[in-house]
């Protein structure tokens, strides 16, 4: 029998520990396919966050080096300095990429270090049970906002993609979501155009993942993936933020 | 420093600029570009200590430099260098402190090098040197530990030290091609298995042999490792024990004291981690006045106090601040504390210096 569905190489037999409904299984799929479609598995070093997907190293079959919270940026600029021919991510969520590693993020980019980022937005810190996020929309709940996030107490949403384009080494950045089948083939574009652009050595490359977080959203993961299709992208909104590859549009 | 450290293989320095360090990253920026290695000015400490830890998880020879504020905010990543195992090399150039305090030299920074400085149960290899020669000879040498033990190496230095310029001796430059390979780094899973290089150990038995484990290596640093200099001993019925710039005062000082007739002698630790506590309780047996001398309000005299195991009196002369004594602020001390215990011989004329300050 032709065995037409399997599992990305680049993904080690482990279960996945997130939640059910959780968008990290299927971005780390994305990713772990990417890897296998471009050949680059032996030659890939990423690079996981403090978070949920702290455990990354437990899925990834690729080599991989903790980072301290907010710092992969800076670590993967150690990393791909040394090993210039090699092939480095990140997988960071909003609070260690937008918040505690703001200036870590911002300066990799400007330096244009030659590394993707991927950035997985779900307006909370999940890890420690759902705190407000530097991505949390106005009015969304957390255990530190009583009431919803008030902007006028609380801050507005940080568009750290956005943030991002102004710095002159960023040369792919994209926003993409995980929240329907159609945003998924997208998003593994998006994935793949961000490694590509490292393989050509032309700079820094961002893909920002809007993925559902049932749990701490308190939602079911049906609700979830609406919610993030409808609610999110109105801040958030699902668009190619800065590319200047030169690639040919698609 | 910079020479001695790209004669050691080093081809990666990243930092962030700081007074009284800045010729450090200036001379290694234009040095690397000759070697063929990577010079990174960082967006901040916390930016340079973590790119350490890169270059180092990717098995490089690596090092940065800093001053007291800014090794203050590489603590969360000395902390992980020592959990993920990763050898790397950071300077401390001290000043005073705390705060911003000024940029004159001070060893205010001896509790947060030697005690670990960053958050959980590790050991930093502290190194102290007292000369611009030993500077670069113990910044190669501790690219040499950093590997053989898998640990985060400083040197303290301060602002002395930072600025002085003496005629130095430079070993022969390695090529970090010829380094011996590391078994652990991460360079892509080519014809073997992924590795990983983490410290999240959330199994709590996990963690505790993890801990165990570096309390082993950190006791075979203890018995291999420990190091100091002894001027003077032989004698010595007061000894007085003072590190780096201070210990090169000091020294002045003994030979005023000698000339008239005190038999005092100095104990410099070079490694204040691990801290040469055996040979200073060894002395304990012979000499029962130690006077501590250090450029802070008093750090050191803790260790050494732990040290002697109330078995010698030990005296305090510390001066913080980045104030630098003179060599006759010191005599003076000595000798005070050497009348009052009343060391001297019967029929020695009373050359008294006169009282502590």
């Amino acid at each position: 029998m032709k065995k037409v569905f399997e599992a990305p190489k680049s993904l080690k037999d482990n279960l996945f520990h997130y939640c059910p409904g959780c968008g990290h299984s299927i971005i780390h799929r994305l990713v772990a396919e990417v890897i296998d479609e471009l050949g680059i598995q032996e030659r890939t070093i990423g690079v996981p966050p403090a978070g949920c997907a702290v455990l990354a190293y437990n899925y990834f079959d690729v080599d991989t080096g903790e980072a301290p919270h907010g710092r992969a940026l800076a670590v993967a600029t150690g990393i791909k300095r040394v090993l210039a021919d090699h092939v480095v991510f990140t997988y960071q969520g909003d609070g260690d990429i937008a918040a505690i590693g703001t200036a870590e993020s911002i300066h990799a980019a400007n330096r244009g270090e030659k590394v993707t980022a991927i950035f997985v937005n779900n307006g909370t810190y999940g890890m420690t049970g759902g705190q407000m996020a530097p991505t949390t929309l106005p009015g969304m709940g957390s255990t530190t906002t009583p009431g919803g996030r008030d902007v006028v107490r609380d801050g507005a949403p940080l568009d750290l993609t956005q943030m991002l384009a102004e710095a002159k080494g960023s040369v792919f950045l994209e926003r993409v979501s995980v929240a329907t089948p159609k945003g998924i083939r997208k998003a593994k574009k998006a994935i793949k155009k961000a490694f590509q652009v490292q393989l050509d050595g032309l700079g820094f490359a961002l893909v920002e993942v809007l993925s559902p977080c049932p749990t701490n959203w308190k939602m079911d993961p049906v609700a979830a993936y609406e919610w993030t299709d409808k609610e999110m992208t109105k801040i958030f909104p699902v668009k190619v933020i800065k590319d200047i590859t030169g690639y040919d549009k698609d | 420093m910079g020479e001695a450290a790209v004669r050691a293989g080093c081809r990666y320095y990243f930092g962030y600029p700081i007074t009284p360090q800045n010729e450090v990253p200036e001379y290694m920026s234009g040095r690397l570009l000759q070697v063929g290695g990577t010079f990174v000015q960082a967006e901040s400490e916390l930016a340079s200590v973590n790119m350490v830890i890169g270059a180092a998880m990717a098995g490089a020879r690596v090092m940065t430099s800093s001053s007291s504020p800014g090794v203050s905010l590489m603590q969360e990543g000395i902390s992980y260098l020592a959990g993920l195992e990763l050898p790397a090399v950071i300077a401390n150039v001290v000043r005073g402190g705390p705060g911003l305090g000024n940029i004159a030299p001070a060893q205010s920074d001896y509790f947060q090098a030697t005690r670990g400085g960053g958050h959980g149960d590790y050991r930093t290899i502290v190194l102290a040197p007292a000369s611009c020669q030993e500077l670069c000879d113990l910044t190669f040498k501790a690219f040499d530990l950093a590997d053989k033990y898998r640990n985060p190496v400083m040197i303290m230095g301060d602002g002395m030290m930072g600025q002085m310029m003496e005629p130095v001796e430079f070993p022969e430059l390695i090529d970090p091609a010829d380094l011996p390979a590391k078994d652990w780094t991460i360079t892509g899973a080519k014809d073997r298995p992924s590795r990983v290089i983490l410290s999240l150990l959330l199994n709590p038995k996990v963690l505790e042999d993890h801990n165990f484990k570096l309390v082993r290596k950190y006791d075979a640093v203890t018995r291999e490792e420990t190091d100091w200099e002894e001027y003077m001993l032989e004698d010595a019925r007061q000894v007085v024990v003072a590190y780096g710039t201070a210990a090169r005062i000091a020294k002045g000082a003994i030979k005023r004291v000698r000339e008239m007739g005190l038999k005092v002698g100095l104990l410099r630790p070079k490694t204040l981690w691990p801290f040469p506590d055996k040979p200073l309780k060894e002395l304990t047996r012979v000499v029962r006045q130690l006077l501590v001398f250090e450029m802070s309000a008093g750090q050191m005299v803790e260790d050494v106090r732990l040290a002697v195991e109330g078995q010698a009196q030990v005296h305090l002369y510390g001066r913080p601040g980045g104030v630098i004594p003179t060599p006759d602020e010191v005599a003076h001390q000595i000798s005070h504390y050497y009348y009052q215990a009343g060391l001297m011989d019967k029929d020695q004329p009373s050359g008294r210096l006169g009282g502590a300050a």
